[in-house]
């Protein structure tokens, strides 16, 4: 046996040990143009129509921007196959809290969302499930009366049809414009969700740019499976709050995707590129059988 | 009296804490049990068995300390993920042996620092919040003091919900609020009315069962006829089947 030959046969290279792709992008002329954006980490300048081609994440540094949920269903979920539940379904100023009315208006303004998480069924590569998607755009997707409630009927609905739920979640934590009754949300949906479990069901949560607060304390860490995007911020407490009580400052990456990989408390971290994919995977591993996206194929199927 | 007023009453330091509560309701009937089985044994939260009217209870609560040194000690009441292990380790074991869940809840929130988030205090207090749902064994909590955000609810997904006269409870405090809303941590008094978190405005919002009126001084009568009440809800919430009361706790905070 020729020695070389020994060399050929190679473990596989696992994500640890895949190269980043190091290679810069030529330096383009700084445009001060709304159709160019500033990379906040490798401070290149992005065309944004490059970046919503790459799901918006930064083709220089893979720095994954934050993303409007109805984008997000857009890169996740099979093309036409959104069923939005509760669209209309919107907050009101419940405890009558200074200031709430106009910031809930300057919201569905900002936003164009009448709340801040759109729930529904959708199929992801073929496999139907219900998803909630939260939106940063409303509020930093703080979670008021309204979002609990859609969180709770699509984990209550998914119940009944015996569907796996995915929830995607980004949030400030609990909205204290309505007080203790937002609090009382992150109960309602922790019961959802744990009916649901009860029930044998799969319930996956994708933790993005950043998820803190009541609703890291509540559905954001109740998922069978827990993912997460890179570099993403996931904390209880927020960094500043934090700082302010040990009166110190926080290493470099601290509450980071990446951090609570290490400590045990995410499951994988998993690029926006590679999410549809491997969402798809785990709905499979779990029993759920991928329709076939040929409508009239399907259609044929059943005669 | 103001909200701010009721703020500053609930946290006064002269005021009893859990500590005051078990030793007068449940004398030295009370076997303290500690540790989480997983890190530590977390002082902000205290746990055990007691014997009320001749038949176990599992007690738990949040203790802020009752002097400077205990307050060091027990970190002000502010628990880490550990001690809302501890407490949810002791409520599988009530469960188990079929025996009533008491909580007296008095924090100014769960502990906000590096350890707490390394050791998952969001996960911690999720965890809780999911397994007190379907705790199959009835559970009772009282606020006694500062029911501060997620770190009072961890312990208050309950059957009932009681509330002392003059304790709070609140989404984020009346300090963390102003600062947010006017970028003035001063301006408390005005967050304090705007949060609706005195015993009397939860009340009103159908957070609570039952407002505790307190006496003027510690008076032992106040405590027997307090007793009295837990010993009769628990008869009443053990009379209905487990099914009965996981629908009827689902549903309670399923209405908000
Ligand atoms: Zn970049």
């Amino acid at each position: 046996m020729n020695t070389s030959d020994i060399f050929n046969f190679l473990k596989p290279k696992n994500e640890l040990e895949k190269q980043e792709d190091t290679s810069t992008v030529q330096n383009q002329p700084f445009i001060p143009n709304e159709l160019w954006v500033k990379c906040p980490v490798c401070k290149k300048a992005v065309l944004s129509s490059d970046l919503n081609d790459n799901k918006k994440v930064c083709p220089n540094c893979s720095y994954h921007f934050r993303i409007a949920a109805r984008q997000r269903l857009e890169i996740t979920v099979d093309e036409g196959s959104f069923e939005e539940f509760d669209a209309e379904m919107t907050s009101t100023n419940i405890i009558d809290f200074p200031d709430y009315t106009r910031k809930l208006k300057n919201a569905r303004l900002n936003s164009g969302e009448n709340e801040s998480v759109i729930t529904g069924k959708a199929r992801i590569g073929g496999c139907e499930t219900v998803i909630a998607v939260m939106n940063s755009q409303f509020m930093m997707g703080s979670m008021g009366t309204v979002t609990g409630e859609k969180i709770t009927r699509a984990f209550e609905y998914a119940t009944k049809q015996e569907l796996p739920v995915i929830v995607f979640t980004v949030s400030g934590g609990a909205r204290m414009q309505e007080g203790i009754l937002s609090l009382m949300q992150m109960a309602k949906t922790s019961g959802a969700v744990k009916r649901h479990s009860d029930a044998g069901l799969l319930y996956i949560t994708v933790l993005t740019d950043p998820t803190t607060g009541g609703v890291t304390a509540s559905f954001a860490m109740e998922g069978d499976i827990i993912l997460s995007e890179p570099k993403a911020l996931i904390g209880f407490a927020g960094p500043r709050v934090i700082e302010q009580t040990i009166r110190q400052k926080l290493p470099k990456d601290f509450q980071s995707a990446e951090f609570l990989l290490e400590k045990g408390f995410v499951d994988k971290v998993v690029p926006r590129s590679e999410m549809k994919e491997t969402l798809t995977k785990l709905l499979i591993l779990h029993g759920s059988i991928p329709e076939k996206e040929d409508k009239e194929e399907k259609e044929g199927d059943e005669q | 009296m103001s909200a701010f007023d009721n703020v500053t009453a609930a946290r006064a330091n002269n005021r009893p804490t859990a500590i005051d509560y078990i030793t007068r309701i449940f004398g030295d009937s009370f076997i303290e049990l500690h540790g989480d089985r997983r890190f530590a044994d977390d002082k902000a939260v205290i746990g055990g068995i007691a014997e009320l009217n001749g038949k176990p209870v599992t007690v738990i609560a949040l203790e802020k300390g009752r002097n400077l040194k205990e307050r060091v000690d027990r970190n002000f009441g502010s628990a880490h993920p550990e001690g809302y292990r501890k407490a949810l380790r002791l409520m599988k074991q009530a469960e188990k042996f079929h025996r009533p869940v008491l909580c007296f809840v008095d924090t100014s929130g769960a502990y906000c620092g590096i350890g707490a988030e390394e050791r998952g205090q969001g996960q911690a207090i999720a965890e809780n919040l999911m397994e007190m749902m379907t705790l199959k064994t009835p559970i009772l909590s009282v606020f006694i003091g500062e029911g501060g955000s997620g770190g009072a609810l961890a312990l208050a997904v309950a059957d009932e919900v009681w509330m002392l006269e003059n304790a709070i409870y609140s989404v984020i405090s009346p300090e963390g609020c102003a600062s947010i809303l006017w970028k003035d941590s001063t301006k408390t008094a005005e967050a304090s009315e705007c949060l609706k978190l005195t015993s009397k405005d939860l009340f009103k919002l159908g957070v609570i069962e039952r407002i505790i009126r307190e006496p003027k001084t510690v008076d032992s009568v106040v405590f027997e006829s307090f007793k009295t009440l837990i010993g009769q809800t628990f008869e009443k919430l053990e009379a209905s089947d487990t099914e009965t009361l996981l629908n009827k706790r689902y549903n309670r905070f399923r209405k908000y």
